[in-house]
């Protein structure tokens, strides 16, 4: 493989570590200590996996390494070294080069981090050149090369096109390829499959690693996924509130973690991989039930005959990745997309396909539940007047009784009542999902609607509101209709699943029977591209996929 | 000191003392003028001395109690309008971003047919066919100001009516009212309160241009724009008098934009601070 031309290297010591940093601290503006006392060495060709919850400092961490700091903060002490050479004494300009050549960032979000009115192939380029390691000719060789080891369609003219024109997953290889155009001795991935489906995760996460070996580049790997880190690193750190709680190597984390907030990270990710048996539900009880639905966007059709029942207090889960029509259906029953044929049929009567044709009390039956709890909740409102306006708005009680249920709601979730008085704005991402939940528990529904409910939550807090809703369901006999991405949720709260993709629904049944074979060819897939907890894993997925597309390919 | 809990810089201090003082002034004119505004006092055009600290006008009147009452019926009337435009502009804005799209199309195109009529000369034809009474000039400017205001209100609620509490809103049934008055003005205020001082600063500026075309405030009520047309003649004399209006006129617009270049820098940076570059 050709390399781009040989680099000039102010030090000739030969330093063991890539990337040394000592005692880090990082402060807010305000005084918040954000990173305390964190200390790590990398070596040439090793990767360091950062994990921990969002707040843990992983980000921060990561940005540090090349010296810099998002807006607020502040480095307000220790070592940052790159090659044995102090980077926080750098002057700006000395900065600036030590970025993107020798140290680069690959941040969760492609689609924000390309600029959309520029071709990929300007942009990859950009950076040798604008460093003056490579001319134009040489950059787009290399660029071209990278596309190529990135495994890109068309690598010769995938950079042509804008990064609007690409999906989600090549896009992100699109971005470490950039990352890779000064051929950096340093690369930090930021979270960089997280906001992929998994079965596109799974190919970006064996091309980083390729990637990686291939030019013996070191890397930091930040996720909160141990699953995922443990695919790509050596070792892990695992960090809390900015502070390190424990390193060790990828199988000591994994198989004997010293820390309790370790071993709790270890087991709430196993715990997911675990199928859990549910109470059979009288299906004859039929609460919910869509036939032949066919929901449309202008020309677009989202959902294509999909048939789907749900029980009074049953779970049902619905699983695709993104795209699958999955939000589609939900909207379709809400009456927010309407729909063109079929019919949804809600306590033995058909609901009218549009909102606004629909009675108070429909509208109370059914309750919905997002996925983004900060967009969810009006942020001028406090949490009072969130959930009692449906007890206002549905059952018109008078004012000490709208205060007496609302004290009653956030008990029932979990939070002090004392919240009542707060503002949406000043409470964290769980306690938000919570009082989203108490909002639709304000409407006494028979039927709560899950959008991806603890998908922007971290793992640990994700797993509090799964045991709420669980333990709302036996209280109450509320069912549920949930859709999901992550097939760990699906077995542990569905007592039914169907799977979509393109819009219909591939496969349905009783869990365990999605669950255990004979799968659907689809089904399959997206079981087997959810990250396992062991080292080897993806190498075994991989072999697995190689194996029976040379079966295909020799039948 | 702090206000609303930010620390306002050198130059709002600034501000705020200046609109602080002919706030004072235009509310306590009647008791701190020293003559009346109407009266004349002593010859035309006498130059600034003990009685008379800014001299007289071009009747005799005193200039000082002039400017004083100026400050009322000027700020008073600017205030007026943009209050009005703004209760106009912002319902307006709002609706036509939840109504939905005829709603939006037909209030937009009116808008735009306004648009684009110069905001002085369909002012001018409006207050000639009607007579400039203090309430058409308030009307007719509030009127013309919202479709200003009714731009902006839009563009901050079609922001906002995608966000998903919005949406829930709907889902639950709420009436178009109460989605306009509780889930989205109060969001939306934010950047309207910078745009309320920028749109009181036009339509000051704007009230004393048509008095000084002299379709503004009547005689003999006070005001600054109609005291420079008064007194313009004197300029080439070589006297003060048209320089003291004139000059309140910028103090004040000088301070009213020293105060919202401030409110706008808090809504622009509100981490507070750079990034460590």
């Amino acid at each position: 493989m050709r390399g781009p031309p040989a680099r000039r290297r102010k030090c000739n010591r030969v330093v063991e570590s890539a990337l040394k940093i000592d005692n880090l601290r990082i402060e807010s503006v305000t005084g918040l200590v954000l990173v305390d006392d964190v200390s790590l060495e990398l070596k040439r060709g090793e990767v360091l996996g950062l994990i921990g919850e969002s707040g843990a400092g992983k980000s921060t961490i990561g940005l540090a390494s090349m010296v810099y700091a998002r807006a607020g903060c502040r480095i307000t002490g220790g070592v940052v070294s790159v090659d044995g050479e102090s980077a926080r004494d750098l002057s700006a300009d000395g900065r600036r080069e030590l970025r993107g050549r020798r140290i680069a960032y690959i941040a969760q979000s492609a689609a924000a981090s390309f600029n959309p009115a520029h071709r990929i192939i300007n942009q990859v380029c950009e950076m040798p050149v604008k460093h003056g390691i490579m001319n134009k000719i040489e950059a787009r060789a290399w660029a071209l090369e990278l596309f190529r080891a990135l495994d890109l369609p068309d690598p010769d003219r995938f950079g042509e096109r804008y990064p609007h024109q690409v999906s989600g997953g090549q896009l992100q290889r699109a971005m470490t390829a950039m990352a890779m155009s000064c051929r950096p001795d340093i690369l930090v991935f930021d979270e960089p499959t997280t906001a992929l489906d998994v079965t596109t995760q799974i190919e970006v996460l064996a091309l980083i690693r390729k990637l990686i070996h291939e030019y013996r580049t070191a890397a930091l790997y930040i996720s909160h996924d141990l699953a995922v880190v443990a695919q790509v690193a050596d070792r892990i750190m695992v960090l809390r509130g900015g502070k390190m709680v424990e390193m060790g190597t990828t199988e000591q984390i994994l198989q004997a973690p010293k820390t309790d907030y370790a071993r709790a990270l270890v087991a709430e990710r196993k715990e997911a991989d675990k199928l859990n048996v549910l109470e059979e539900v009288d299906e004859s009880k039929s609460l919910l039930s869509v036939r032949d639905a066919l929901g449309v966007y202008e020309t677009f059709v989202a959902v294509k005959n999909v048939s789907i029942s749900v029980a009074r207090g049953e779970t049902v889960a619905v699983v695709g990745e993104s795209g699958s029509g999955k939000s589609s259906l939900a909207r379709l029953i809400l009456g927010l997309l309407p729909r063109k044929s079929g019919s949804v049929r809600f306590n033995g009567r058909e609901l009218s396909p549009a909102l606004k044709e629909r009675s108070k009390d429909d509208l109370r039956r059914i309750q919905f539940i997002y996925q983004q709890p900060d967009v969810a909740l009006n942020p001028r409102q406090t949490v009072a007047e969130i959930i009692g306006r449906p007890v206002q708005l549905y059952f018109s009680r008078p004012p000490a009784e709208v205060k007496r249920r609302v004290v009653g709601l956030l008990e029932q979730v979990g939070l002090p009542a004392d919240y009542a008085g707060r503002l949406s704005t000043a409470l964290s991402g769980g306690q938000k999902q919570r009082v989203s939940i108490a909002r639709a528990l304000a409407a006494e529904p028979d039927l709560i609607i899950c959008d991806e409910p603890t998908s922007a939550l971290d793992q640990l807090v994700a797993d509090g509101v799964l045991k709420l809703l669980k333990r709302l369901q036996d209280e109450l006999g509320v069912a549920y209709l949930f859709i999901t991405h992550d097939l760990g949720i699906v077995r542990r709260i569905a007592h039914r699943t169907a799977v979509m993709l393109r819009g219909e629904i591939v496969a349905q049944g009783p869990t365990p029977e999605i669950f255990a074979p004979p799968f659907h060819p689809y089904t399959e897939r997206l079981i087997s591209s959810v990250p396992e907890m062991r080292k080897e894993w993806l190498d075994g997925v991989l072999a697995n996929r190689a194996r029976l597309r040379t079966a295909a390919g020799e039948r | 000191m702090r206000i609303f809990g930010y620390k306002p810089p050198f130059t709002a201090w600034v501000g705020i003392f200046i609109v602080g003082v002919f706030v004072f002034v235009a509310i306590f004119a009647p008791w701190i003028a020293p003559y009346s505004e109407s009266d004349s006092v002593a010859d035309t055009w006498s130059a600034p001395s003990a009685a008379y600290l800014l001299g007289t006008d071009n009747i005799g009147r005193d200039l000082l109690s002039r400017v004083m009452y100026g400050a009322r019926t000027t700020i008073g009337v600017a205030l007026m309008t943009t209050i009005l435009s703004f209760l106009l502009g912002t319902v307006m804005g709002i609706w036509a971003a939840v109504g939905g799209r005829v709603v939006d199309q037909v209030l937009s195109r009116i808008v735009d047919v306004m648009l684009s009529i110069p905001l002085l000369v369909f002012a001018l034809i409006i207050l000639s066919m009607f007579g400039s009474s203090l309430v058409t000039l308030i009307l007719t400017i509030a009127v013309l100001d919202s479709t200003r205001v009714f731009r902006l209100a839009r563009a901050v609620a079609m922001n906002l009516v995608v966000l998903e509490y919005v949406e829930a809103a709907r889902l639950r049934g709420e009436g178009l009212w109460w989605i306009i008055r509780r889930e989205i003005l109060p969001n939306a205020l934010p950047p309207m309160i910078s745009e309320f001082g920028l749109r009181f600063c036009f339509n000051f500026l704007f009230v004393a241009s048509l008095s000084f075309l002299g379709l503004g405030i009547q005689p003999p009520l006070a005001d600054w724009g109609g005291m420079v047309r008064d007194n313009g003649r004197a300029i080439s004399f070589g006297l003060t008098a048209p320089l003291w209006p004139a000059m309140a006129i910028a103090l004040m617009t000088i301070g009213v934009n020293l105060i919202v270049d401030w409110i706008l820098s808090i809504n622009a940076r509100p981490s507070g601070a750079s990034a460590e570059m």
